[in-house]
């Protein structure tokens, strides 16, 4: 039973259609953010779905996870939201350390760990092209990534804030 | 600056709309290309024009479409915007603000090569970018620019979106082919090379998204024009994404031959809190350190003059560092990007990385030892002309000018 | 011919064939490089830096295209600013290589103090320590010391079981990446993979088993460090501590040269015990590899439950009886009896011919036990000397017919894989998808009861494959008995040859007929003349006296286990208590193979020796002695002492091995790539083979005489299932090996799911099946790559 076909099928065949039919394999990581974007983690089915799929055993597809940052495992752990903040050399240069640890603190958690309601993850992440905006954070849940530069810890708070009062996305 | 080239959206904020583009010349190329010219001359073109590569490699780039075989189909470009190299973020405004032009340059150059299909390998972190492009690629595929005969002709070509997700080691070459292809992203050995080997297989080309962006240019005002710009060496206009211990960090878009100190006085008014500047990285992590002496600030930027100091311009990622920068805590940053992002293929990246990074760890912790400052000096000297590909190469960089230059940071007198 | 190409290794002037890397053709003139990641029978991908060598090249004027020459007319040589990495990079024209330069040197030491920095000073512990190549090469050419502080070193975990099978050492991998390498493009199994990136690079496997892969086993031969060991092996001895001996696998016909590692235990009362099992190289059989069957299944052999003595049968009771009463006994109830002997094919060449003297002498019958028809065929259409699978290539042909390579002849799926990479024709002829499919020209497929017609229809040389089969060069037909019985297979092996002998692919090296047989030596036993028998049954049903030896009919088949009760007097040679010697008068406890010595003949027709491994078990004796023994006391002149004196008397007497001599048998000759154990470099604990390559039997003088085709039986009515071999099947002998217990393949019976659902069955259900003319009960398993309406079993 490919789980991931049944729920998505439409998508699965979109993205298969964007690479030559005899290299299937190519169509892993796409596969793998989407079978990601409902829990922001991929789980052990998903592994064996995305291989029926591809073509490939599932022992490569998680070597495929293993090997990029973005994608996370089931036992890697972490909320529904995670807030990376770069602290990359460029940008802590321009303060990001002092305001990871600022906004970590208000929050009450290490980087790394999750907030006790289980929503937010802060984690430190190398530098996301946005040098100019420090300190710079992306939030990556619910299937999307979005940007929020020229953060203070207000802002970050605040952002926090939008974010536990979100809506579960339906997928 | 009078008009800008790639950063067009400074001077017309909407040309990230289809009708404003094309109302502002956008595609003139392209359908002039398709209607009047042969793929030959296009390539032609745009190697007379001596645009080289702005990925950091600085690869003349026509010369580079010229490499692939007429025996060996199909041909493929794929566009790189995995833009990772800290201090780097030129690509990513591009794509923002002015994304026809990029993509204008990219289907140029497919059609040049006499490709039918083309990938842009977009960084991850680029998924909100990733989406808008795929929405643009729509538009231009019902206005008839992308898809089957287009414009009338007999060529067909199609744009497809690729997501990276998280390793800045899939900005080297053969590695995000393999990234595209479904495998590690680990660099493949060379030979053979993408123009004959690239994409599943097939010849490839590979070109920075900055690069792409300069083609329509060239392709409308012709390569004379475009050779009128920058210097002899570095033809054309760059955009320097100028960050660090700035007052206005930012990208600038300038002709090659501007000076370092021209770029941090005028453009970059001058360092934070008006600090003395202690040293220049121009090329992003990858850098030598460049001591930010009146040699160097008066050095032109461009490839053959900062390489004339003992530097690299690469992507022109220029960090500026000041007198509150304690390069022991500097190079312990980069040593640890690094680490992070070795793909751990060959053994002296994969241990040196990590090694480098619990000496640097104890020098930046304030443990100033000349042991350990000669010992990381040894390791990253011992990591050099061995590695694989050149990010193990590039790490080393700037441990080994912080060393030689800045000994009094490592507890070294 | 290849090109050959001029170049100069530390001065010393070389020729190597076109395409050869550096690396190797260093090693055919005697300079090692070191390697770490590369292995010769693997893509290299220059990933360690270990081998890395100053190459200079001629230098060429860029603008006129000459060479540049120097004052003396010699071309002038440029180096690169870069070492190179000689596993990497083919020879070419005028090439210099330095390999012993500072330069050099300073690399090596470099990388091996980079690869010791996180690699655990395990030495002491370390089951790899003696034959490690790590440890070689950081002697020849490492740092005596490390400046990497200890306190940096990571921890990682020591026992990482990959599978149950193989252990893994997070700490000693080194990340070369044999073990991947081999296991995605050797032998298309791809259940272990690097997981993460950077120095946190480590081998996971997600297949369920773990590690599900039947050639697992040799990832630990070639990886270059103790970080992956089997579980039989692990903290079992010290490599100086064992001794070798060599052997050939006793579990399928390919025959595959084997090492078994031996060591005197007080813990086995100083008998001589099995610490491992390793490959012995024999390029042209299984050049460096086996399957986990063969490297595990010896702990049979260690059994308990082996029969120790001799077993007389009184007053209807089994009771133990010295040999002698034993012997006497039999000898006695086989004057004048024309006995019917049922031998099985895992007897040695030498232990058959003496069963077959004394039952010939006596004017018995002597039957092969076997389900599989086409011996007679076989011993006249195999194949001959100078034959190596390894030799197909571009322009040949393989037909499989009938046969799930991967599953009943493990090391012939690699080769057939190998050789259609290379380019040979591979034609796949079954009634359901193998493992064979995906490396295959034509895939083709017939329903049951069809596998005459569609070899008919390549006899007819219409179609595509046809074509292809016909046009080859040289053209092997490998042909089984998958979903087929005695009619079945004898109906393929007659056509198989026919179109062997139709397209002129018989008689010479490379062309024949190879039986995917299902013991090691059954060839071995159509050679010596036997035969299977029609009606088995009937023939024990009505005979007075039967002398079973390594065959256990009752246990296989109920049926079988009722005539056997109606037979007369029977004799058993075997090794455990199974139901046909629970039913015999005599029993015999005879040796494993691992203890006694002899000869195999595999089904490519090579004849391979074997050699003790161990102490025998008190109070067994050799098959061919106990024969021997019961002969003597009959009058016949049979040797009992000496192998060697059976095998001058069988080559006297049988045909096929005139002319051939037990020593020839051991002769070896120099092999290449040099991988197994006296190499320290490409490394591995593969053994060199020092005991013999083995010997092709000749071909027949006579010509091609095929028996005429009885008529094909149509398949009865009802829920039938079709018999195939699994590798881990329900033997007596794999069930008494405790390694591989998780492994074995059920009781079951496996079908598509809309075939269960049409026929109104569930998984998990017992359904009664007809299998091979026989009720059987097997529980129902769902497999959605078996054509639907077809179902197959367990032999």
């Amino acid at each position: 039973m490919n789980l991931l076909l049944q729920q998505s099928s439409a998508e699965v065949q979109q993205i298969l259609a964007h690479y030559p039919a005899e290299h299937r394999r190519a169509a892993v990581m796409p596969l793998l953010f989407l079978a990601q974007r409902t829990t922001g983690r991929v789980d052990s089915q998903a592994l064996v779905d995305i291989a029926e799929i591809t073509g490939i055993s599932s022992t490569d597809v998680a070597s495929i996870m293993g090997f990029y940052t973005l994608f996370h495992a089931e036992e890697d752990g972490g909320g529904r939201f995670r807030v990376q903040v770069c602290t990359d050399m460029p940008c802590a240069l321009r303060g990001s350390r002092q305001f990871l640890a600022a906004f970590c603190e208000a929050l009450g958690i290490q980087p790394g760990q999750t907030t006790p309601d289980g929503l937010i993850t802060v984690e430190e992440v190398k530098c996301l092209a946005a040098c100019d905006h420090a300190p710079f954070l992306q939030v990556q849940g619910d299937g999307e990534l979005t940007d929020y530069p020229d953060q203070t810890v207000e802002s970050a708070l605040a952002l926090v804030e939008t974010l536990r009062q979100k809506p579960w996305a339906r997928y | 600056m009078t008009e800008y080239l790639l950063l067009r959206h400074r001077d017309l904020p909407d040309i990230d709309q289809l009708p404003i583009y094309r109302a502002n010349g956008g595609f003139a190329a392209f359908e002039k290309a398709l209607k009047t010219q042969q793929p030959v001359d296009v390539l032609n073109t745009v190697k007379a024009s001596g645009l080289r590569g702005r990925g950091g490699a600085g690869f003349p780039t026509g010369t580079k479409w010229s490499f692939l075989p007429n025996t060996i189909w199909p041909h493929y470009v794929v566009a790189n915007a995995d833009e990772s190299e800290p201090g780097t973020f030129k690509d990513r405004e591009i794509l923002e603000r002015n994304p026809f032009q990029f993509l204008e340059g990219l289907m140029l150059a497919c059609f040049a090569v006499q490709a039918q299909a083309g990938y842009i390998y977009l960084r991850g972190e680029f998924w909100p970018l990733a989406q808008k492009l795929n929405q643009r690629i729509a538009e231009l595929e019902q206005a008839g620019l992308l898809g089957d005969h287009i414009l009338g002709t007999d060529y067909t070509l199609r744009l497809y979106t690729h997501l990276g997700a998280g390793a800045y080691i899939c900005g080297e070459e053969t590695a995000l082919l393999e990234s595209i292809e479904g495998k590690l992203g680990q660099p493949r050995l060379r030979p053979p090379f993408p123009a004959v080997s690239g994409l599943f297989g097939k010849p490839t080309v590979i070109n920075n998204v900055e690069t792409l962006t300069n083609v329509p240019l060239i392709v409308d005002r012709g390569a004379d024009w475009f050779k009128t710009l920058g210097t002899e060496d570095s033809p054309g206009v760059k955009i320097f994404s100028l960050s660090g211990r700035i007052n206005r960090p930012g990208n600038y878009e300038l002709p090659f031959g501007v000076t370092f100190r021209t770029l941090i006085d005028q453009y970059g008014g001058g360092i934070l809190g008006g600090k003395a500047v202690k040293a220049i990285m121009p090329a992003g992590a990858s850098s030598t350190i460049l001591v930010a002496d009146d040699r160097t600030l008066d050095t032109p930027m461009d490839y053959k003059s900062v390489a004339a100091i003992g530097g690299q311009l690469g992507s022109a990622s220029v960090i500026i560092l000041d007198e509150t920068v304690n390069m022991a805590d500097l190079v312990n940053q980069t040593v640890h990007f690094f680490k992070h992002e070795s793909c751990g293929k060959c053994t002296p990246c994969r241990e040196g990385t990590y090694w480098m990074a619990h000496i640097t760890d104890r020098l930046a912790a304030g443990q100033p030892s000349p042991q350990d400052a000669a010992l990381l000096g040894s390791v990253a000297r011992q990591m050099q002309n061995k590695c694989l590909c050149a990010l193990g190469e590039f790490s080393t960089m700037a441990v080994v000018s912080a060393l030689e230059k800045f000994p009094q940071d490592f507890g070294i007198s | 011919m290849t090109k050959q190409i001029t170049l100069t290794i530390d001065n010393q002037v070389i020729t190597a064939p076109e395409g050869m890397l550096i690396v190797d053709a260093a090693k055919q003139a005697g300079v090692n490089i070191p390697v770490f990641c590369y292995h010769p029978k693997m893509e290299p991908v220059g990933m360690c830096r270990m081998c890395l060598v100053d190459v200079g090249r001629p230098m060429v004027d860029r603008a006129t295209g000459q060479t540049v020459l120097d004052a003396d007319g010699r071309p002038k040589i440029g180096f690169g600013p870069k070492l190179e990495t000689a596993c990497t990079t083919p020879v070419s024209e005028g090439m210099v290589v330095i390999t012993e330069s500072e330069k050099v040197k300073a690399a090596r030491k470099d990388v091996l103090e980079f690869l010791l920095t996180s690699h655990p000073l395990d030495c002491p512990v370390c089951d790899k320590g003696g034959e490690c190549p790590l440890q070689n090469l950081t002697l020849a050419h490492g740092p005596g010391e490390s400046r990497f502080l200890y306190s940096d070193k990571q921890h990682l975990n020591k026992r990482v079981p990959l599978g149950e099978l193989i252990f893994l050492d997070r700490e000693r991998c080194i990340q070369c990446g044999r073990c991947t390498r081999f296991q995605h493009d050797v032998v298309d199994d791809p259940v272990i993979g690097f997981y993460q990136r950077g120095r946190a690079l480590e081998i996971v496997t997600l297949s369920e088993p773990g590690f599900d892969s039947i050639f697992s086993g040799n990832t630990t031969d070639i990886c270059p460090v103790g970080a992956l060991t089997t579980a039989d092996f692990r903290f079992g001895a010290r490599p100086w501590e064992m001794k070798p001996a060599a052997s050939i696998c006793n579990h399928c016909p390919v025959g595959c040269n084997l090492t078994f590692n031996v060591r005197r235990e007080a813990a086995a009362n100083g008998r001589t015990v099995i610490k491992r099992v390793l490959p012995r190289q024999n390029e042209q059989v299984n050049e460096i590899w086996i399957c986990d069957k063969g490297r595990f299944v010896y702990q049979y052999t260690e059994s308990p439950d082996r029969l120790t003595q001799p077993l007389i049968r009184k007053n209807g009771e089994l009771v133990p009886a010295s040999w002698n009463e034993a012997l006497d006994l039999a000898a006695q109830k086989l004057k004048g009896s024309q006995p019917l002997l049922l031998a099985g094919g895992r007897l040695s060449n030498e232990a058959l011919f003496n069963l077959r003297q004394v039952t010939e002498a006596l004017g018995g019958q002597s039957r092969l036990y076997t389900h599989m028809s086409g011996g007679d065929i076989a011993v006249q259409a195999g194949l001959t000397a100078g034959s190596n699978l390894g030799a197909l290539g571009k322009g040949d042909a393989i037909l499989v017919v009938a046969s799930d390579l991967h599953a009943e002849a493990p090391l012939w799926w690699l080769r057939v894989k190998q050789a259609a990479a290379r380019g040979a024709a591979l034609i796949v002829l079954t009634a359901r998808p193998t493992r064979l499919d995906k490396f295959a020209r034509f895939a083709l497929r017939y329903a049951p009861g069809g596998e005459g017609a569609a070899l008919t229809t390549l006899l007819s040389g219409e179609g595509e494959a046809a074509t292809a089969f016909a046009d080859a060069q040289n053209a092997i037909v490998f042909y089984g008995s998958d979903g087929l019985d005695w009619v079945g297979t004898e109906r393929v092996a007659r056509l198989s040859a026919e179109l062997l002998d139709k397209t002129g692919h018989l008689g010479r090296p490379n062309n024949g007929l190879v039986p995917v047989w299902p013991r090691a030596n059954d060839q071995g036993a159509f050679e010596l003349g036997y035969a299977p028998a029609t009606d088995l049954p009937a023939a024990l049903r009505s005979a007075a006296v039967v002398w079973i030896a390594a065959a256990d009919p009752a246990g296989d088949d109920p049926a079988l286990a009722e005539a056997l009760d109606a037979a007369g007097f029977v004799m058993v040679q075997e090794l455990f208590l199974t139901e046909t010697a629970r039913r015999a008068d005599i029993v015999f406890p005879a040796q494993a193979f691992t203890e006694q010595e002899g000869s195999f003949t595999s089904g490519e027709r090579r004849v391979q020796r074997f050699y003790p491994a161990v102490s025998p078990l008190p109070d067994t004796r050799p098959d061919f002695a106990i024969t021997a023994q019961v002969g003597q006391r009959l009058d016949l002149k049979l040797a009992d002492n000496a192998v060697s004196l059976v095998f001058d008397q069988l080559a006297q007497v049988v045909p096929a091995f005139n002319g051939l001599t037990f020593p020839a048998l051991a002769e070896t000759a120099p092999q290449w790539p040099e991988i197994a154990r006296s190499d320290l470099y490409y490394g591995g604990t593969s053994y060199d083979n020092q005991q013999g390559l083995g010997v092709h039997l000749a071909a027949p003088k006579a010509p091609l005489h095929l028996p005429e085709l009885s008529p094909a039986v149509p398949l009865p009515a009802g829920l039938v299932a079709l018999p195939v071999t699994r590798l881990y099947d329900q033997g007596a002998l794999i069930a008494r090996t405790e390694l591989l217990r998780g492994r074995l393949s059920p009781a079951a019976v496996w079908m598509h799911p809309a075939t269960a659902e049409q026929q109104g069955l569930s998984e998990g259900q017992s359904v009664e099946v007809l299998l091979s003319g026989r009720k059987a009960s097997r529980t129902v398993c769902l497999d959605d790559t078996l054509p639907q309406g077809l179902l197959i079993a367990l032999r």
